[in-house]
């Protein structure tokens, strides 16, 4: 194909953060870029539970904090075990997270829309409304995309187009994700009363609490929750891995009316109003699902590249985007210049990936979705604790038993063996 | 909190109804054979999908929030499914 039958050089498919960062970062370079999304403005159809860690993003605009529409600056970590009465915390908060900007709340019709105007100022052809139904093929190599009666062509195919990625699916280039690969994230974005907000999660201003919640709001489901504060909302949500919520059989509304339900929700979320309820697929499956992401005009990036972990801590896709968008826009545009855009032209994009905190933090939980497969955290784990504590801080003029009694007793009334504990404080230390 | 039916909670969110091209389409007599229908019925968390007096699953397109579950966990070939037109379907304005 000859220089005048490019439409651009590079398409990106998907305005979220992976399509976004990639697409600014190839403009910055000079190339001609188009970035496509479906919805009809760039963002309005995406949608995550909330946290985004933001160094890389940082490094990308380094304005981030001072011109970005985040929500709040996260000081205040907690892991909660939650029984259908109690909720046993641990509750971390450092303003040293705080000052570091570490990690922000963000609500991503207002994050991506303002990427995509970042995208524009920097001369990228910003294309909403517009569906792509697929890539464009010629002699084994990506030459475009399709989109309706439009065909666009180019020299590099991005495909950001999130965690279903049909553009690599039907190009035969991903399988199908298996069903404990994927999780479904459903959340509400709560609006609470006028000041309501600061004084129930004890929070200073442009200060945020990120809450992940394990057990009874799933009722033993593979999964959590999550509650996250935005500047006058939170955004509550549940995760559900698919195949064990298909072999339970429960319903996802059901699961999700039972969480705000729960005596921990009420306190927090009391006369709120439902802003939106929204829904959205999250790869679980780790390094495993990742299929190829390079080939002959394409790369892969984000969400359709399966970039996700969850050690049950933390829970990241949007900064292994970024980290991925980098890699890819540095190798795209080599690639590009050195005018071998084949796979063998565009493989240090997985190279860099690989040797970037990307790749090294993949591979370093990469036993993490094993280990949190296992139903005792889902079951156990939160009746044992509560348990504990019940028989710590309940008096009732019973004569007391000392800590070592207190957890054998519980313990032996509880399903949990302390063989099983050994084998997953062990494995849990090693994969988390 | 409680929040209102399904139906109510979505009330709220901005939807652009592609009436020409529905996005959805199920195959019922493959649906019923594999136990599929159940499964989607069950998991979608807009409740697109509904069991007619028939028997066979009633699908509300307008509602779907795109997420693609259904389509994960039905088995294959039980649904036609892609996302909406460019610009139809559901736009979130918080996210």
């Amino acid at each position: 194909m000859s220089e005048d039958q490019f439409d651009f050089d590079v398409t990106v498919v998907g305005a979220g953060v992976a399509g976004a960062v990639t697409a600014y970062l190839l403009a910055q370079k000079g190339l001609s870029v188009a970035l496509i999304d479906r919805g009809e403005t760039p963002g309005s159809k995406n949608l995550s539970g909330g946290v985004l860690y933001c160094r890389s993003m940082t490094t990308v605009f380094p304005d981030f904090f001072d011109q970005a529409p985040y929500e709040r600056r996260i000081s205040r970590n907690q892991l909660v075990f939650m029984t259908p009465e109690s909720s046993v915390a641990l509750d971390y908060a450092d303003e040293r997270l705080h000052r570091g900007g570490t990690a922000v709340t963000v609500l991503r019709a207002k994050l991506d829309a303002w990427l995509a105007e970042r995208c524009e100022e920097a001369g990228v052809m910003v294309m909403p409304g517009t569906r792509v139904d697929g890539l464009r093929i010629d002699q084994g190599r990506v030459v475009g995309v399709r989109a309706g009666e439009d065909e666009l062509n180019c020299r590099v195919v991005v495909a950001a187009d999130g965690v279903n990625s049909f553009l690599c699916r039907d190009a035969g280039l991903r399988p199908k994700p298996a069903s404990n690969q994927l999780a479904l994230g459903v959340k509400a974005v709560v609006k609470l009363p006028d000041g309501q907000l600061e004084s129930r999660f004890g929070l200073a201003p442009d200060h945020g609490a990120a809450l992940a919640l394990v057990g009874d709001c799933t009722q033993g489901v593979g999964g959590g929750g999550f509650l996250y504060t935005n500047r006058d909302s939170c955004s509550v949500g549940l995760v559900l891995r698919l195949d064990d919520l298909v072999r339970q059989g429960l319903r996802s509304v059901d699961l999700f009316d039972h969480l705000l339900a729960h005596p921990l929700l009420e306190r927090y979320l009391a006369d709120g109003q439902l802003v939106e309820y929204g829904c959205h697929l999250v790869a679980e499956g780790g390094r495993a699902m990742r299929g190829q992401i390079v080939h002959n005009g394409l790369v892969v990036v984000g969400d359709a590249a399966g970039l996700t972990i969850n050690t049950g801590f933390t829970v990241r896709g949007m900064d292994l985007a970024v980290g991925s968008a980098i890699a890819a826009a540095e190798a795209v545009a080599a690639a590009i210049a050195a005018d071998d855009v084949s796979a063998a032209g565009l493989a240090p994009y997985e190279t860099a990936l690989d040797q970037s905190y990307v790749g090294q933090d993949m591979r370093t939980f990469a036993k993490a979705p094993h280990f949190m497969e296992g139903d005792r955290l889902y079951h156990d784990y939160g009746p044992l604790l509560a348990d504990i504590l019940f028989q710590i801080y309940h008096l009732d003029t019973s004569p007391r038993h000392r800590l070592m009694k207190v957890a054998r007793s519980a313990l032996k009334a509880s399903p949990l063996r302390l063989t099983q504990l050994a084998r997953d404080g062990w494995e849990g230390v090693r994969a988390l | 909190m409680r929040l209102p039916p399904v139906a109510d909670r979505l009330a709220g969110n901005r939807f652009l109804l592609d009436e020409d091209e529905p996005h959805i389409v199920v195959d019922q007599a493959l649906a019923a054979a594999t136990g599929s229908a159940d499964r989607i019925i069950a998991i979608c968390p807009a409740q697109v999908y509904s069991k007619a007096a028939d028997g066979t699953v009633q699908v509300e397109y307008a509602a779907c929030l795109e997420c693609g579950t259904c389509f994960a966990v039905a088995d294959p070939g039980v649904l036609t499914w892609h996302y909406p037109r460019g610009g139809f379907g559901v736009q979130y304005r918080e996210g």
